[in-house]
């Protein structure tokens, strides 16, 4: 049996209650599954995994010999949210981009929630994502992060916390369509009875999207491509998948050229313009003039193209101050100062080291905190004190005090876990969930996300460079399986 | 004529047409091998007819430098296996691959699966030596190339993007025919003027087979006969992989995606066909074969150069680099 031996060890579980009883959401999952025959969860897993080598769902990892792609392992068990729950999710997250939109728009002109003393003007100034190139520039619509995808995480109190913003080049989505994908392909029994919100409409939503930002100027259909620094960078796979189901080119540096401040792109019939672009490069890469000089991955003069109003950028150029964590630690003020609210989903409590109180407490209390570098992402640059070693403890004690601005410091959270499929049986594995928003006329949050889980035993890094996976996420529709 | 208005980058056509040329290559290998494969048991023992295959692919210099004398094995370790070696079926699967997963938006979904499933399916085979290699996969990847070129005719449009795929494939298999010919010919030919001897109706079938011919041949031509052959493989106009067949095919996609304009590339293509449907075998052999075929691969070549400039210029140096970044 495959729940036979499973408990839920004091952490929250997104199936069972503590007691062991089903959560009324999962009742109808858990009948099917225990309906199957032995060995068949198992023989679905491995059709999944041989699906995604076929299907070349793969992402590189640096280093390796091209040709040798990894797969991003599929976990077959979903994860469910209920609608009341994911009604508050929305919520949550239309308020908080809404006013980190408003805090970068803020901050690349009048700086207001500095002048009134919100957030210390010396957070902005020394954050390394902060671009000043960037100053004065007015993007279509005002907007600024057309493409967001926050971290969200169930603590073991129940709640759930906000633990990163990603509002530079987040990616995923694609995982998100291809797992829903595989699931009804590998494992169609269990959809039976429920009412799961689809996922299929997010590229003609975030296609719909970047058409409305096009520049004023643009009185024809706007000419739409989304840029990636190539096929050996990690994520190709996604630019290549979405560019393909927007039907818009996929297109390298070297595909485009800025001539008196417009954009071409080089096609067999000569060059043509474009309007907007979905840039897949990092704020460092994109333009050799502005940003990093060494980059050979985007192209000259792109970002005065964009200054001068016959371009957009998705996602601006500059997001990235925002997602700093020093800053993060601020966004419940933001929200406050913007829109005159509470934050809707709170922040998980952070400790800023270059405060001395703060600093003092996690140097204490090094082997109880989770650590992060404030400009890192992808689970580099990190302690998870309760798992680490006196020597990695005391070379982070060391990087604190030489540069307490560039850390923070968290408590260890206790990630809530699903019933995940190890060897014979399930065992619960440790998750997060990254849901996806779109903010062009509107906001609106793609019903789902990418849900992260932590293989290995214990574990509660999920990023797929560091041995995660991911699994389905099942959103329910309102009305009777979903309250 | 193609319709669509969407703009066909530089770099996708030249990936496109890339992929459709290494694919092709590599079907060519696998049906030299494979027909090889089949002759060698049905010659005498001291019918070694493993060098003239590495001689058809032009490359004897570098074949002996690294592998000596042309035995089954090193033939095939060579021409199948080897990946330093730029034309070998691993390396053409690879570069097929890699052209076509630079263009997965714009190729079909069931086109990327094919070109990715047989480059895997072909990795696990060659994972043992090339003595336990079985002459299936040679089969299996004749099969695959059929199946590449039904999969792009029956899923994709038939737009710009798909004529780049026809031209690629087409050129190819003009320049492998011709060079297939010119070999053989040359090899054959004292036998050919004099009294035939049992084998060289085996060899010349060997050489019809090797471009898939051996059938159709019959059907038109019957008895073997080197002239006959000749015509056949150069000049036939319905058979298709003969040179004149596949050089129709190549331009009639030169022109769609050109619209009726004219430049270099258009310009060339357009003259060898005019040439090939003017052309007579007995002038083609009297006047010298080899010749012929020679200058016909010199202006194959300087179509391909045409392309560049007319189409695919504008490739820069980040096309090849693996700089990381972007991403969180």
């Amino acid at each position: 049996m495959l729940f036979e031996a499973y408990k839920t060890e004091s952490f929250h579980d997104e199936m069972f209650l503590d007691d062991g009883t089903v959560r009324p959401e999962a009742r109808l999952l858990l009948e099917s599954l225990q309906s199957l025959e032995e060995g068949h969860l198992q023989r679905s897993q491995l059709a999944a995994e041989r699906m995604l080598v076929q299907m070349g769902i793969t992402f590189n990892v640096y280093g390796e010999a091209a040709g040798t792609e990894r797969i991003f392992p599929f976990d077959l068990i979903p994860r469910i949210v209920p609608a009341a729950e994911w009604d508050r999710i929305e919520r949550g997250l239309k308020q908080r981009i809404r006013a980190l939109n408003a805090f970068i728009d803020d901050i690349y002109h009048d700086q207001k929630i500095l002048k009134d003393k919100v957030i210390p003007e010396d957070v902005i100034r020394t954050a390394a994502s902060y671009r000043p190139q960037v100053h004065g520039i007015n993007p279509p619509g005002g907007v600024w992060c057309h493409i967001t995808g926050t971290d969200l995480i169930r603590h073991g109190d129940g709640e759930i916390y906000v633990l990163e913003d990603n509002l530079r080049v987040p990616s995923g989505v694609s995982y998100v369509l291809e797992n829903r994908d595989l699931m009804k392909r590998t494992f169609p029994e269990v959809f039976e009875g429920l009412r799961i919100r689809p996922v299929d409409e997010y590229p003609s939503h975030l296609l719909e999207t970047l058409e409305s930002v096009a520049p004023a100027s643009c009185d024809r259909e706007p000419v739409v491509v989304l840029l990636t620094p190539g096929m050996y960078n990690s994520a190709y796979f996604e630019h290549s998948f979405l560019a393909q189901k927007m039907g818009i080119p996929l297109v390298q540096g070297s595909d485009l050229s800025v001539e008196d401040g417009i954009v071409w792109m080089q096609t067999t019939k000569g060059p043509r313009r474009v309007d907007v672009i979905y840039r897949r490069i990092d704020d460092d890469f994109l333009d050799p003039n502005v940003f990093r000089a060494d980059s050979l991955l985007g192209v000259r003069g792109i970002v005065d193209a964009y200054r001068l109003g016959n371009v957009t950028l998705a996602n601006a150029p500059g997001n990235g101050v925002a997602d700093d964590k020093v800053v993060y630690a601020y966004v419940p003020d933001m929200i406050k100062y913007y829109e005159g609210e509470d934050a809707i989903i709170p922040n998980v409590p952070t400790y800023l080291c270059w405060r001395d109180a703060d600093r003092q407490h996690v140097l204490q209390n090094l082997d109880k905190l989770v650590v992060k570098a404030a400009n890192e992402s992808g689970g580099y640059g990190m302690l998870i004190g309760p798992h680490s070693s006196k020597a990695e403890q005391d070379d982070f004690a060391d990087r604190i005090r030489n540069n307490p601005r560039n850390y923070i410091a968290q408590p260890t959270l206790a990630l809530s876990r699903v019933p995940t499929l190890v060897g014979d049986r399930l065992e619960g594995r440790h998750v997060d969930l990254r849901p996806y928003v779109l903010y062009g006329k509107d906001l609106e949050v793609l019903p789902g996300g990418l849900t992260r889980v932590a293989l290995r035993k214990g574990s509660l890094v999920v990023n797929s460079s560091q041995g995660g996976g991911s699994k389905d996420t099942w959103v329910l529709a309102g009305g009777v399986n979903g309250n | 004529m193609a319709t669509d208005t969407r703009p066909l980058l530089s770099r996708v056509a030249d990936s496109l047409y890339w992929m459709a040329r290494y694919m092709e290559r590599a079907e060519n290998v696998a049906r030299l091998l494979e027909v090889n494969l089949h002759l060698q048991l049905d010659l005498p023992l001291d019918g070694n007819q493993w060098q003239p295959v590495i001689d058809t692919c032009g490359e004897s210099a570098l074949f002996r430098k690294r592998y000596g004398e042309a035995t089954q094995e090193s033939v095939v370790a060579f021409l199948a296996q080897d990946r330093d070696y730029s034309n070998s079926i691993t390396s053409c699967l690879f570069a097929a691959r890699e052209n076509a997963r630079s263009v997965r938006d714009t190729i079909s979904s069931e086109v990327w699966e094919h070109v990715n499933g047989i480059y895997l399916r072909v990795l696990k085979a060659y994972a043992q030596p090339p003595e336990d290699l079985s002459p299936e996969i040679f089969r299996d990847l004749r099969l695959a190339g059929h199946m590449f070129q039904g999969i792009t005719d029956a899923t994709m449009s038939h737009n710009e993007a798909w004529h780049f795929v026809r031209l690629g494939r087409q050129m190819e298999r003009a320049d492998k025919t011709s060079r297939l010919l010119d070999v053989k010919y040359f090899m054959l030919l004292p036998s050919a003027t004099g009294v035939g001897t049992p084998y060289d109706d085996l060899l010349w079938s060997a050489v019809l087979k090797s471009a898939s011919a051996f059938e159709m041949y019959r059907q038109c031509c019957g008895r073997i006969s080197p002239r006959e052959v000749v015509n056949f493989l150069v000049l036939d106009p319905d058979f298709p992989r003969s040179i004149r067949h596949s050089i129709h095919r190549a331009a009639d996609s030169l022109d769609v995606i050109r619209e009726g304009t004219v430049c270099d590339s258009v310009r060339m293509l357009s003259e060898v066909r005019q040439e090939l449907d003017e052309m007579d075998v007995d002038v083609m052999i009297r006047s010298g074969l080899h010749e012929y075929l020679d200058r016909l691969q010199i202006r194959l070549n300087a179509v391909g150069a045409g392309l560049q400039r007319d189409f695919f210029a504008l490739l820069s140096q980040s096309q090849t680099q693996t700089q990381s970044v972007g991403g969180e």
